[in-house]
């Protein structure tokens, strides 16, 4: 069968990421590059800060994307591409995508005042968020997208991380923006109908993309997607929109979650995880799935079948 | 047309008569007064630009490199605090190759909390790579904007255009706003070869090794050492279209002088009205200006200098641990030299300290009656 033609394809076939690209097996984060790209097409320009990608993208003057490409500052981001909008607008270039790509260090953290900022200002741009769930690019190290009980190279087993993980989509959603989403490699349709919801809109996009990275999470590489869709599945992370910081609505609703032990079991940053944490993981996990449910208008309360 | 307006509106002016493309800035005393009007000419279209209202001087500058990497002439504003904030996106800037222009209200730094000048801010980032132009009168402030852009976009690198806080920033002078016309002649439209084009996808400040890195920072020194030429031809050639000629230092009554003073931005204006009274006293004293810090006019200062008997140098700033750091530079250009004269490194006005003629003099004053230098800062006006 000729592909395309008698086919529909769910996933646009042109590929800008190339191969040759230095990321590790099963790396969630180019995977989800990989989508994005579809999604965006050729007339884009991405601004990097130090993360992974500032390494997977390759060493100069080799590069695995097929669109312009600017490394910035950690911290720069955001600021970095509402220059870049800014200078293709005063130039009349404004059919061009501009969109900022950075980890979850360089987004929940060093980089939050930069996001905040073009966030309230609405820059146009799309802001992508790979996440997965520490400082890979220095070695594992915890951010504050690091979840409760998860082992990294400075919250070593015995000082496991104690507070939660930072509900960053609340805090972009209270900037108001037109458009904050989750996606999750494990689901390519849907990240992908986000990307290109949030390239039609005009001002702040935000997208939290779930990244699993085997090696900071201690998982085999064969089984990123399957931790991926798990990932949704169990509820510990949910999918969903908010449009204009107050319409939420739930692209995948899980009615029966699977046990987030299912999820945790499979990654050896949770392996010293007792049951009675598990446990309270587990709580945690329903609880604010719960509280999604409602935020979104649904008359539905879920539990874990045992 | 002639107009009477403070060193922080010859900033603003400056931008628009060069045709910025983007701002991006960040309020901060004493340089408020340059994003106030820039608001003020982007608002009534006076100026044709995105002016992106950041939340930090960091951002400010993230910005900027990010503006001029797809092509448009770039520019912001800040002081001290700011500009140590910047500090990393300079280096950003002068690796990335982007030649964004840069107004610095020279302001000592914190704490204590001060506002008044010294150069302390503009100094610290001297080894960056970003060209640095002191400017000793409003009129200059606005003239080196036009003239760093004009110089910076041809090697590829920033420039930093630096006033004294209050001295210059908050003081009335009359300046000639040169035709939007005239301006252009001098100024042709920002058109890098390599920006960023989806339809010719490069990668810019991807990973180096030490196989490449060393080659780029090579390139950069190249560029800097070029724009010394540049920065002379480029003076000349803005005074004959407005009348106004600058170089990388300026002389004054220097030719028959026995004994050199050497100072910066408004010390140096205040110095010239010294030496007519040194000068009519009998005393073969002449002023040396440095302009432009960054690069460093070596050449120009082994030239004046060579043969002379004795030369004092007035720093408003310190390197704590070695001394004035314009005296340090101007030893080190000598050092090979066979006829050096000796050096009086003098500090004073740190923090804003007022500078007047009397002081100027009473170090010339000093240098002439002493034999040697006794020690290597010679501090003038401490109280304690
Ligand atoms: C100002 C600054 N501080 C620290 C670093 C070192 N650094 C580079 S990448 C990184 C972690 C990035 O983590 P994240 O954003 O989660 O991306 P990931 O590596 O996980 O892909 C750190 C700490 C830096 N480059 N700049
Ligand atoms: S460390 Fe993780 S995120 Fe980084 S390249 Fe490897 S798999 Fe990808
Ligand atoms: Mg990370």
């Amino acid at each position: 069968m000729e592909r395309g033609k008698t086919m529909k394809l769910s996933i646009p076939e042109e590929e800008l990421v190339l191969q040759g690209h230095l990321a590790c097996q099963g790396c969630g984060a180019t995977l989800c590059m990989r989508y994005a790209l579809k999604a965006l097409g050729q007339n884009t320009i991405l601004d990097i800060p130090a993360c992974c990608w500032s390494v997977i993208d390759g060493p100069f003057p080799h590069t695995s994307v097929k669109v312009p490409l600017f490394h910035t500052a950690f911290e720069t981001a955001a600021c970095a591409a509402s220059g870049i909008r800014a200078g293709l607008d005063a130039l009349g270039r404004k059919e061009t995508n501009v969109v900022a790509w950075a980890g979850d260090g360089g987004t929940f953290d060093i980089g939050i005042q930069a996001l905040s900022g073009a966030a309230e200002r609405n820059d146009n741009i799309i802001y992508i968020c790979y996440d997965n769930e520490a400082y890979m690019n220095t070695g594992i190290q915890r951010s504050s997208a690091t979840p409760y009980g998860a082992w990294t190279t400075t919250t070593p087993v015995k000082h496991f991380k104690k507070m939660p993980k930072k509900d960053l989509v609340r805090i972009m959603a209270a900037h108001r923006i037109p458009y904050t989403a989750t996606a999750c490699v494990g689901y390519p349709e849907d990240f992908i109908k986000k990307v290109k919801k949030a390239k039609e809109i005009q001002g702040t996009t935000f997208l939290h993309i779930m990244s699993p990275c085997p090696p900071g999470w201690k998982s085999l590489p064969e089984e990123t997607i399957k931790l991926a869709k798990l990932a949704v599945t169990t509820c510990y992370f949910p999918i969903y929109e908010i449009e204009n910081g107050e319409k939420y609505t739930i692209n995948k609703v899980i009615k029966n979650p699977k046990p987030v032990k299912e999820f945790l079991e499979r990654q050896g940053r949770f392996r010293h995880l007792t049951e009675e944490l598990i446990e309270k993981i587990q709580k945690n996990v329903i609880d604010s799935y719960n509280g999604l449910l409602k935020k979104a208008g649904l008359d539905l309360e879920v539990h874990v079948k045992e | 047309m002639k107009q009477v307006i403070m060193g922080n509106h010859a900033l603003s002016f400056g931008a628009m008569i060069s045709r910025v493309q983007v701002i991006a800035a960040y309020p901060i005393t004493p340089q408020t007064q340059v994003v106030e009007l820039l608001s003020e000419l982007c608002a009534d279209k006076r100026l044709d630009a995105e002016f992106i209202k950041v939340e930090s001087e960091h951002s400010a500058m993230a910005a900027c490199c990010g503006a001029s990497a797809v092509g448009a002439r770039t520019f912001t504003a800040t002081s001290a605090q700011g500009l140590a904030l910047m500090h990393e996106m300079i280096h950003w800037a002068v690796g990335g190759r982007l030649p964004v222009v840069l107004g610095n209200i020279n302001r000592a730094m914190g704490p204590p909390w001060t506002i008044w000048t010294d150069q302390n801010d503009s100094l610290s980032q001297r080894d960056t790579g970003c060209l640095q132009f002191y400017a000793q009168s409003n009129q200059e402030v606005l003239d080196t904007v036009v003239q760093a852009f004009k110089v910076s976009e041809q090697i590829l690198l920033p420039s930093m255009v630096i006033l004294d806080a209050f001295a210059l920033s908050h003081t009335s002078e009359v300046v000639d706003v040169p035709d939007q016309k005239l301006v252009d002649e001098y100024l042709p439209p920002f058109n890098p070869r390599y920006i960023l084009d989806p339809k010719e996808p490069h990668t810019f400040g991807g990973l180096t090794g030490p196989d490449g890195y060393y080659e780029l920072r090579y390139k950069i020194e190249e560029a800097i050492q070029d724009s010394k030429r540049l920065i002379n031809e480029t003076g000349k050639e803005f005074g004959e279209l407005f009348g106004r000629e600058y170089g990388l230092v300026e002389k004054y009554k220097l030719d028959d002088a026995e004994i050199v003073l050497i100072a910066s931005s408004t010390i140096a204006s205040t110095a010239r009205v010294a030496i007519d009274e040194l000068q009519e006293e009998g005393k073969k004293v002449g002023l040396l200006r440095v302009r432009v810090f960054r690069p460093f006019p070596s050449e120009e200062i082994r030239e004046l200098l060579v043969n002379r008997k004795k030369v004092a140098v007035i720093d408003r700033n310190i390197s704590f641990g070695h001394g004035g750091i314009f005296a340090q530079e101007i030893k080190s250009a000598l050092y090979n030299c066979k006829d050096k004269p000796p050096i009086w490194g003098y500090i004073t006005g740190i923090g804003g300290r007022d500078v007047t003629v009397e002081h100027i003099k009473e170090i010339v004053n000093d240098t002439i009656k002493s034999e040697k230098p006794e020690q290597d800062i010679l501090w003038k006006g401490v109280k304690l």
